[in-house]
């Protein structure tokens, strides 16, 4: 197996991008990406595009030729591929690429991961969303995507004590990390009191517990690290990938305040590059939902089972703290486009471990990790990443 | 949902058809055809069961923000029960105070309206549950309508 480095990143502005179609935004993050890369299309080997939902949103499947195209890769009939698995769309990308390289088949690819949320209605989006769980029995059922995290909570709030003030500092902690973040949907603090006092969405989960539905994309460069120093100095490399699946139906699972599929896909991760949790200087964590933070960080190992709700009131996984997790904002935050999140997620951590994250900047970061995963994490995705 | 898509569940819907694995002895909603825990053993020994309709709430929420298909419900409450054969469903809890609901307490299943497609579309039906200490209180408002199943 070859070793792979990432060599080029780019990222949108996440948001209400009213006036931007998908294709742009693929265009706009793939551009920025090549360039950063220093290497031009003739370069690319392949491309890998991550995205959820454009044919409920967009009524456009076909998204990897259509992105070829609008790239300017159609004319070199470049190989392209999507790559679905709802909201781990993204990171799932990223690892095809990834094992494409590492088994020699391909130099260079492009990541890329773009989602358009917000042409269609919020109660559209909120239903394609919850797509990503059992659409025949659980959404039809009157479950919404929230509803299922909602269960999840209390079921955690049931066997650890966990408080609602705890699952406020989630969100206010992301959202001070955001304030230092230009690309972040709402670069703004908030105060844990306004979460804990934002509308109920689903008992006990508030307006300010749950990530937006966002526009954005985001796009990186993988090339084999033999072959990286002939583009970039400063190259990024991918150290560990682990990728697990579970029910689909939150239902059908043992614990409702555990989230398994995470466990393994750490696990895995950690395994093929020698690694534990101690290791890790920061992590993107993806937080749809408050919940899934708190779930996500014991499931990795960072803090022992019901333990991680406290540590983040205490300010432990906040810049400056223990371990920073969700620095670029998470999805809280920096936003949620399902296809794109996974990637931006690696973005966030790609300029951390470059020291290239301005005021969020995560001192003497070495390793970080990336933790992506779709629906109630019937499918989660790791990644491991190492400066130089 | 697509009529086909909806038929072909029906008896799973209205009258909580599963399946029983004589292997493992473990039931099974909704139905399935393999035991994912006995593997390919299993493909032939899956049998029809009816569930009792009985169980008990595992955890619920009180959904303010309704799903498509839901907003007529206001605030409703969704569980995950488990049905006292042992398999879990995520279902509407109807006919109480949506707040009152808690983990432990004892359901049993309604056949209810489930929704519509449209003003002219077809009416789904299919499985919702009540409480068992507030069942006898009065009849629910909703008409329901007799068919054949």
């Amino acid at each position: 197996m070859r070793e792979v480095s990432i060599i080029g990143i780019g990222i949108t502005k996440f948001g209400e991008l009213w006036d931007k179609s998908l294709r742009q935004l693929g265009l706009e993050t793939g551009l920025a990406a090549i360039s950063d890369a220093g290497i031009t299309s003739k370069d690319i080997d392949a491309l890998y595009i991550g995205n959820m939902a454009a044919g409920s949103t967009l009524q456009q499947e076909h998204v990897s030729a259509l992105m070829a195209d609008y790239c300017g890769l159609a004319s070199q009939n470049i190989p392209a591929t999507r790559v679905e698995a709802a909201s781990a769309s993204g990171g799932l990308a990223v690892r095809q690429a990834y094992m494409a390289i590492a088994g020699g088949f391909i130099d260079i690819a492009v990541v890329g991961g773009a989602e358009k949320m917000t042409d269609v209605s919020d109660s559209e989006s909120s239903y394609t969303v919850s797509m990503g769980s059992d659409e025949q029995w659980e959404s039809k059922a009157g479950a919404t995507f929230a509803s299922l995290h909602a269960m999840m909570t209390q079921s955690h709030m049931a066997e650890y004590g966990t408080t609602r003030e705890e699952l406020s500092a989630v969100s206010e902690k992301n959202h001070f990390h955001a304030s230092m973040n230009p690309m972040a949907q709402f670069p703004f603090a908030i105060s844990a009191e306004a979460v804990s006092n934002s509308g109920m969405v689903s008992s006990p989960l508030r307006m300010l517990d749950c990530a937006p539905n966002s526009d954005g994309a985001a796009a990186i460069v993988l090339c084999a690290t033999e072959k990286a120093k002939k583009y970039k100095k400063k190259s990024i490399k991918i150290i560990g990938s682990g990728q697990a699946s579970d029910t689909l139906s939150l239902h059908h699972r043992k614990h409702l305040n555990q989230m398994p599929a995470i466990r393994m896909a750490a696990k895995r991760a950690f395994k093929s590059c020698g690694k534990k949790a101690s290791d890790l200087d920061l992590i993107e964590i993806h937080d749809n939902f408050t919940i899934s933070e708190i779930i996500a960080l014991e499931e990795i190992g960072i803090f022992k089972r019901g333990k991680a709700a406290q540590s983040i009131l205490k300010g432990e996984t906040k810049l400056g703290g223990k371990i920073p997790i969700n620095t670029s904002g998470g999805l809280k935050a920096r936003g949620h486009a399902p296809g794109a999140t996974g990637i931006a997620q690696v973005v966030e951590i790609v300029q951390q471990l470059r020291g290239e994250a301005g005021d969020r900047q995560v001192k003497n970061a070495k390793i970080g990790m990336v933790e992506n995963h779709g629906g109630t994490a019937a499918t989660a995705v790791v990644h491991i990443l190492e400066g130089e | 949902m697509s009529v086909p898509r909806f038929w072909r569940e029906l008896d799973t819907r209205y009258n909580l058809i599963g399946s029983y694995c004589k292997i493992t002895k473990t039931y099974h909603y909704p139905r399935r055809s393999f035991n994912p825990e006995a593997g390919r053993e299993s493909i032939g020994s899956m049998e029809d069961y009816q569930f009792k309709g009985t169980g008990e709430i595992v955890s619920s929420t009180v959904v303010h923000q309704a799903q498509t298909g839901y907003e007529m419900f206001g605030p409703y409450c969704i569980a995950i029960i488990k049905l006292d054969e042992g398999p879990q469903i995520t279902t509407q809890i109807v006919d109480c105070d949506p707040e009152i609901v808690r983990p432990g307490m004892k359901v049993k299943s309604v056949f209810r309206k489930l929704g519509e497609d449209s003003e002219s579309g077809i009416l789904h039906y299919g499985t919702k549950f009540i409480l068992n200490e507030v069942s006898n209180l009065e009849e629910p408002e909703e008409n329901i309508p007799d068919i054949e199943v």
